[in-house]
């Protein structure tokens, strides 16, 4: 407790000291006692993650009647693992910033006041601490998505960003209203011991998933996401991808799974159903865009909605009293919650080393950067391929243990679930194939090929300690898919808190390493053993050819048919490779339509190729209300001009029907 | 209990050089069945192995700009293949290291494979490796989710997603004729031609035309290195093959109990089995045309739609029964 106070109250001070001061030297120790704190933060939620404990206290600060309750539970713990995780990757990365260039004193008084927010949001144990620290992650966020703040595209992102916070927020605030009930017992120990009714639970939980599922990305609330964590610096990206939409995760964990009490089985249906559509369309935004932090930002929306599916799944299993598959989805769940920490930091902060030695962020202009960035093009590799859930690395592990909750749905005795759950099962599937397509595409354009334009001819290696916190997280990546099996063993404790219930049959597997999801005779991974396998036959394969072969190897130009182009623009583009894929999803989704405009023969303009997409997402629930609300506005407008006297009628008129009202329902 | 577990091991072994070397013979039945249908003599059933042994001799010319990525992945591809391949029980369902990988990772170790090609395919920055990667990457997306339903249908059917004991089931009731296993017999067949760029879906013997997808990837390999991509495409068509044997024709494959009686029983079944298919193969695309890229999505949606009507009878059916 000493330990987490002490860190977090560093963090404080560091911010303030930066903040106020703005020296250089003090600016300088942001990201490293940035760093420290998060491995002191993260050291004790590891401990009391794995060794269980916690520690709980009621500080005399906050709300006069509340006081401030704070409290580190299991469940806390492992968020808070996720997250300072993150953090430390972010801080490592930021060391190695170029003063000259990037480092804007607008961000770093934030960075480390961020990173404590969310921290507090996980050991809030009140709705006021919850909220105050929910908002203060949120603004801090804010501050830094605007730091930038000359480019427009920033200030847009940022106008959006807030206007989608204060929304989430005020959706939360109701939430926990409903939780306290009428008695405004706010403390979690308090919600926790009062059983909501129907009604009022439904309500929570409708409010929670649009306060939760807006921070979180969860389709349709997810419009600010691709434009605001591109926005901000790299780090602050991943920071934002990778660990606050888990932050989003954990208040939408915290209050279906704990404080709302036994949950019904139709609070499954909405995060099921959001989840697998914000899956799917996710990625179908990524695939078409060419903006490379803004893909990964999408990809982030997509993976939100993967944990969703399986917290809904949980949520059926726990409902319908089978704790055994309950913990299968939940496993699923909170391994791809730190799964996706890991992956989504490591790709921000390649996509950040590109960004800072090209320049550039659109797809278009980059190529061959796997020759001038050989580490950072390995780290982002291993990303790209993680996050496609490709074994032997970590997505596939979650991805895996999701489909073996999928298989076990039949098994639910609501026809609506056991509808619902092949369509989950397929449009999963896609959401992994269409991953696979969009990380091809994203690596191949950025890092295969050759180089598109004069930046990205030009590109060099990144600064050691930023291929350090790149190169850490490519190998978490790659332990966490081969000690999977090790990895959901330790979720035991947190697992038996949320669904009553570890793993079945864990550790029962022929190896250590074996990932059983019911019983070894089921169902059974074995990443250790397979990428034994692979890695022998590779070898084997290698030898052999080696012995027989020629071994001869020359260099020569590329074949291509026998056509080859010195120009690097016959490459295929990042818009070029999603055409086929434009053609087949695009078309019905986004109403995609291409246009080829040729001049006539001996016009001296060139042909022009023109992709329009519509968005219809954001021009039925975004732009057409704004329109209506504008033109409400106009129309109450006249109201400000009237006279006196028909203010007074006004007034009057309201009074009658306020005290009408209360003649009848009094 | 350790002579069993030798016998597994033997089998795993025997399994795994097996499919190593009938795959090229495979590939020549297709290559022999649509030559004579087409009144042509054809190569030799042998020269799948005059193919690769040639390939091997030959010097590899890489391309200038080519990264080390590009001279990894075929060895990778290869052993990727290979281990899913022999993962696939075939004369016998117990194989040693079968429980390692379920048929959920299976796709996904062949989803692996496919990714490394496309990127390879991507690395040299010629138009054709572009056009390639993008449209296997495209095809698979409409290819690996019908796969994944079919695979989860099979799963709910079976009750485990080992291959080993959705073999056993089906060898244990081979009559019990259900509606949602011949949709996914239906489906597995067309997401077979299409991961195999077989016709209608691609053709693999076309150079020089734009419609080529699986070529066009592989058109920058030569020498030792194309030597590996090709082995690795006859070690696919064998797995599915042996995946479509395993699944819906199972007789004769020797059961986890079975002596060595049993294996060669198994053996000579499988082998039989696969050389029928490969002669089917060759009969079916000697019949049908190739299709335009973009007809492949109606092709393929077939697959999906039916992949989705089996998982979902499987869902109902097993929904009543309990």
């Amino acid at each position: 407790m000493f330990v987490q106070g002490g860190a977090l109250g560093a963090l404080a001070v560091v911010a303030a000291l930066a903040a106020v001061s703005g020296r250089r030297f003090l600016l300088a120790v942001v990201y490293p006692v940035t760093a420290l704190a998060a491995i002191a933060l993260g050291v004790v939620d590891l401990a009391i993650w794995l060794g269980g404990g916690g520690f709980a206290a009621v500080l005399p600060i906050g709300l006069p009647t509340i006081g401030l309750h704070l409290r580190l539970d299991q469940l806390s713990a492992f968020f808070g693992v996720v997250i300072n995780g993150g953090v430390l990757a972010a801080s490592l990365y930021g060391m190695g910033l170029d003063r000259a260039k990037e480092l804007t004193p607008r961000v770093e008084p934030l960075f480390p006041l961020f990173a404590a927010a969310m921290n507090l949001v996980l050991i809030a144990d009140d709705a006021y601490a919850f909220l105050f620290s929910w908002e203060l992650m949120s603004l801090t966020s804010w501050a830094m998505v605007v730091a930038h703040h000359t480019n427009a595209e920033n200030r847009r992102a940022g106008h959006l960003y807030l206007v989608m916070a204060a929304i989430g927020t005020t959706a939360l605030l109701f939430a926990f209203g409903g939780l306290a009930g009428p008695a405004g017992g706010y403390a979690f120990d308090t919600i926790r011991t009062q059983a909501p009714t129907p009604l009022i639970a439904a309500l929570v939980l409708a409010t929670a998933l649009v306060g939760c599922g807006s921070k979180g990305g969860l389709i349709p609330l997810h419009a600010w996401l691709p434009l605001a964590h591109p926005a901000a610096p790299s780090h602050v990206s991943a920071l934002m991808s990778g660990v606050m939409t888990k932050v989003a995760i954990y208040g939408f964990v915290r209050i279906a799974f704990d404080l709302l009490g036994p949950p019904a089985w139709w609070w499954s249906l909405p995060p099921i159903v959001l989840g697998a559509i914000t899956a799917v369309l996710g990625l179908l935004y990524a695939v078409f865009d060419r903006d490379l932090k803004r893909v990964l930002a999408y990809s982030t929306v997509e993976n939100v909605g993967v944990i969703f599916v399986a917290l809904g799944l949980a949520l059926a299993f726990r409902a319908n009293g089978q704790p055994a598959a309950a913990a299968v989805a939940m496993a699923a769940a909170l391994l791809h919650i730190l799964n996706h920490s890991w992956f989504k930091s490591l790709l921000f902060l390649g996509a950040g080393a590109v960004l800072h030695v090209t320049g550039r962020r659109d797809l278009e202009g980059m190529g061959g950067l796997i020759h001038r960035m050989p580490r950072t093009a390995v780290f982002f590799l291993v990303g790209a391929l993680s996050i496609s859930a490709l074994p032997p690395l970590n997505g596939f592990v979650s991805e895996w243990l999701l489909f073996q909750s999928v298989i076990a749905a039949p098994a639910l005795p609501q026809s609506a679930l056991n509808f619902a759950a092949p369509a989950i099962g397929a449009m999963l599937a896609l959401a992994a194939a269409l991953a696979a397509a969009c990380f091809v595409r994203v690596y191949g354009v950025a890092f295969l090929g050759r180089p598109r334009s004069v930046e990205a001819a030009r590109a060099h290696e990144v600064p050691l300690v930023q291929q350090i916190a790149m190169g850490g997280l490519a190998l978490l990546c790659i332990l966490g898919g081969l000690l999977g099996a090790l990895l959901t063993g330790a979720l035991a404790p947190v697992l038996k808190g949320l669904v009553g219930s570890e793993l079945p049959n864990a550790g029962t597997g022929p190896t250590p390493f074996s990932l059983i999801a019911f019983d070894a005779s089921r169902s059974n991974y074995d990443a250790v053993v397979i990428a034994l396998f692979v890695a022998i036959a590779s070898v084997a394969a290698l030898l052999v050819v080696h012995r027989l072969s020629a071994r001869r190897t020359r260099r020569g130009p590329a074949w291509d048919c026998g056509f080859p182009d010195p120009s690097p623009a016959i490459q295929y583009s990042a818009s070029s490779f999603s055409q086929p894929l434009r053609r087949v999803y695009g078309a019905v989704v986004f109403s995609a339509r291409e246009t080829v405009v040729m001049p006539p023969p001996g016009d001296l303009q060139p042909a022009r190729f023109s992709v329009a997409l519509i968005d219809y997402i954001w021009t039925t629930l975004y732009i057409a209300p704004w329109r209506a609300l504008l033109r409400l506005s106009e129309r109450l407008n006249a109201l400000q001009f009237l006279t006196i006297r028909r203010y007074l009628v006004l007034m009057f008129a309201a009074l009658v029907i306020l005290l009408s009202i209360a003649a009848v329902t009094i | 209990m350790s002579a069993d577990l030798a016998k597994q091991f033997l089998a795993q072994g025997v399994q795994m050089f097996l499919v190593l070397l009938i795959a090229p013979l495979a590939v020549g039945v297709v290559r022999r069945v649509k030559a004579r249908l087409m009144r042509r003599q054809g190569a030799p059933l042998l020269q799948g192995y005059r193919d690769l042994a040639k390939l091997l001799r030959k010097e590899s010319v890489l391309a200038e700009n080519a990264s080390w990525l590009f001279r990894a992945a075929p060895c990778l591809i290869f052993a990727l293949t290979w281990v899913a391949a022999a993962l696939v029980p075939s004369f016998a369902s117990g194989l040693m290291f079968n429980w390692a990988a379920d048929v959920v990772a299976l796709v996904a170790l062949l989803g692996a494979a496919r990714a490394l090609l496309a990127l390879a395919g991507m690395d040299v920055g010629t138009g054709f490796g572009g056009i390639g990667s993008s449209r296997e990457m495209m095809i698979a997306t409409l290819a690996e989710p019908a796969m994944m339903l079919i695979v989860l249908t099979l799963a709910i059917a079976a009750g485990t997603t080992r291959l080993a004991g959705v073999a056993d089931f089906f060898i244990a009731e081979p009559l019990a004729v259900r509606v949602s296993l011949a949709l996914s017999l239906v489906a597995l067949i067309i997401v077979a031609l299409a991961e195999n760029a077989r016709i209608p879906v691609d053709n693999p013997v076309t150079h020089l035309e734009l419609t080529m997808v699986h070529e066009a990837m592989i058109l920058e390999y030569s020498g030792r290195h194309l030597a590996l991509v090709e082995a690795a495409s006859y070690l696919k068509l064998v797995l599915y093959l042996s995946l479509l044997i395993c699944l819906f024709a199972p007789f004769g494959m020797a059961p986890a109990t079975a002596g060595i009686g049993g294996w060669i029983v198994g053996l000579l079944a499988w082998t039989a089995k696969l050389l029928t298919g490969a002669a089917l193969l060759g009969v079916w695309e000697v019949s049908i045309a190739k299709m335009r890229v973009f007809r492949l999505p109606d092709f393929l949606g077939i697959a999906f739609i039916f992949g989705f009507l089996a998982i979902l009878l499987a869902f109902l059916t097993r929904g009543a029964v309990q």
